[in-house]
């Protein structure tokens, strides 16, 4: 039957249509980071230059939120890829009472809308009287990080050999030499992928950041305020492209660390 | 082969220092080493996130004085009485219908692009098919939602491109629809739900996907021996066995809509949503219970929601 090999001619373009809607609207944010029209969106642009650039550079109010969303990405990933890596080590040992409540509590920060993560921790911070600083930040940032490591860690674990450990304890290696020498390099790339997705996620996060910030501003949300009352609108469209590349190598470089197994980081659905 | 007396074979190594003895005891006492395991995720998810959801809920049941603008803790269902106000069962009817209209916009793009990466990519389109849905998935969410609004600015290139095909009458006729039209497509429903719709699109992508994938092609084979034709076959066999992978996207879809504040913040009417009546009740209001009992309603819809889906089996494809 012919029909069952090649795709229907419609569902091609379909799908084909489906993937340029997709894609086609990013490249928008590079060309007008180039246009030499500041005040309006204004379609084609009347002319390109690379000012831009050069003006970004020269913004004083851009490079703190770009310290503090570093920062802040930084201390959540590497908080993340602990405390993740810890649960994935458990849920892979053992089967134990309260297994599936304890996943669900894992998936629950990002399953649930961002809104109510960042409300929650607010209203958490309100009763307690705890002022704003980088470390509420942090906390929102962390929380919602552990899952993408957990399911990285938790994807390797599954598939790792038991034999391999109990060969390394055969061989008289105790339980941390076989975590130094056996596990932990076994786990390497799929750690090195959560942490990079993590690290992805936490930079270009605004929905939690802006009940956990306070008065501080991360680069998501110099660009949201940019957004709602622009000043020169090409210099946002040139941090979009430093925001876009630093979220867009991490993910490219941890699915092809991930590749090839039964579970692809990101997937996680 | 042994020139010196074979020695007794040692029940137990020697301890060779404090790395050795924790070790035998993690292995006498699994559950020990279960437990420091879980202790420091469990410590943070259980204090941070639940304890942050407990205060959610304790903030909504306080309320706020009228004329002193000083929260009140005392116990009250004031607070919940509240959101039963006409304008604000609005901005929640408002809400529920966007999630449901971008749900559905959401499936219906997306199961062209989920049905052929299951059933007809093949090795590399394979891989460039997932890529395809997956890096739109992790890239920047602001960044998306202001590529759309130079898209659909009004001297931005959708104007651009109807004025070049001679199509700005179709363009002015779908803006002056009653209700969802507007003065521009960045200034009108439409245009919100084309953002959610997009920015959404590939959590709704990849669950079909995986769903679409577990259908048997003999399946598919049996049903056009029977005579079935092929709309028969996609409605009789195809949609039902997906149907579980669409509800699994739905969940993320609609969630996801449900909570947005950015959004109708930058395209749209100025008409508010759930998200941005907690966000706005919290900030420049100050009042948080009120600001919490609205947070809680997501979590309410939700709730129903996942224990329909439950029924469904939506949960086997996640």
């Amino acid at each position: 039957m012919s029909s069952e090999t090649r795709p229907p001619v419609g569902l091609t373009v379909a799908a084909g249509l489906g993937l340029l809607f997709l894609h086609l609207p990013i490249l928008l944010i590079f060309l007008y980071a180039f246009t030499t029209e500041e005040r309006t969106y204004q379609f084609p642009p009347p002319g390109l230059t690379t000012k831009w650039f050069a003006v970004a550079w020269a913004r004083e109010d851009i490079w703190p939120p770009l310290y503090l969303s570093l920062k802040v990405a930084a201390i959540s990933t590497a908080l993340a890829l602990v405390l993740g890596t810890l649960a994935a080590a458990a849920m892979s040992r053992a089967r134990f009472f309260g297994r599936e409540q304890l996943s669900l509590l894992i998936l629950l920060p990002i399953a649930l809308p961002g809104i109510i993560t960042g409300m929650s921790l607010r209203s958490a911070f309100d009763v307690m009287g705890m002022p704003f600083s980088t470390w509420t930040i942090v906390l929102g940032h962390a929380t919602f990080c552990i899952v993408i490591v957990f399911n990285n860690a938790v994807a390797r674990f599954r598939r790792l050999s038991g034999s391999i450990v109990e060969a390394s304890a055969d061989l008289g290696a105790n339980g941390f030499q076989t975590f130094w020498h056996v596990i932990l390099p076994n786990l390497a790339s799929a750690l090195l992928a959560g942490g990079m997705l993590a690290f992805a996620l936490s930079f270009d996060e605004v929905i939690v950041t802006t009940f956990t910030a306070g008065q501080q501003s991360t680069l998501p949300i110099w660009m949201l305020n940019e957004l709602v009352r622009p000043r020169q609108r090409p210099v946002t469209n040139v941090v979009a492209i430093v925001v876009f590349a630093t979220t867009f190598v991490p993910i490219l470089l941890a699915y092809y660390l991930t590749r090839g197994g039964d579970d692809t980081a990101g997937a996680g659905k | 082969m042994n020139a010196a007396p074979p020695e007794p074979v040692a029940v137990t190594l020697p301890a060779r220092g404090p790395g050795d003895r924790l070790s035998g005891l993690f292995w006498r006492h699994p559950k020990l080493l279960l437990g420091l395991l879980l202790a420091p995720p469990l410590l943070w998810l259980g204090v941070v996130y639940l304890g942050s959801l407990a205060a959610l809920l304790l903030q909504s049941f306080y309320y706020i004085d009228e004329f002193s603008g000083v929260v009140v803790p005392e116990f009250t269902l004031k607070t919940y009485a509240e959101l039963f106000r006409a304008q604000n069962l609005d901005i929640i009817l408002r809400t529920v219908l966007m999630a449901a209209a971008v749900t559905l916009g959401c499936a219906v793009i997306g199961f062209p692009v989920a049905y052929f990466a299951a059933r007809y990519a093949k090795g590399a389109w394979k891989a460039a098919f997932y890529l395809g849905v997956l890096l739109p998935l992790w890239s920047s969410y602001l960044v998306k939602v202001y590529a759309w609004k130079l898209i659909l600015a009004k001297e931005g290139i959708i104007t651009w491109a109807a004025e070049g095909t001679g199509t700005s009458a179709i363009l002015n006729a779908v803006l002056s629809l009653p209700g969802i039209g507007g003065n521009s497509l960045s200034t009108s429903y439409i245009g919100t739900w084309v953002v959610f719709v997009y920015v959404w699109l590939p959590y709704m992508i990849l669950p079909m996907q995986a769903a679409l994938e577990r259908v048997p092609v003999s399946l598919l084979e049996a049903s056009a021996d029977l005579g079935a034709t092929r709309a028969q076959t996609f409605r009789t066999v195809i949609l039902p066995l997906a149907l579980p992978g669409v509800i699994a996207g739905s969940i993320f879809t609609f969630s996801l809509t449900l909570g947005d504040y950015i959004i109708p913040q930058i395209v749209g009417t100025s008409a508010r949503f759930i998200g941005l009546a907690v966000y706005q009740f919290q900030g420049t209001a100050g009042n948080i219970p009120l600001a919490a009992a609205f947070a809680v309603v997501p979590i309410v819809i939700m709730l129903v929601y996942l224990t329909i889906a439950k029924r469904q089996g939506a949960f086997d494809v996640l």
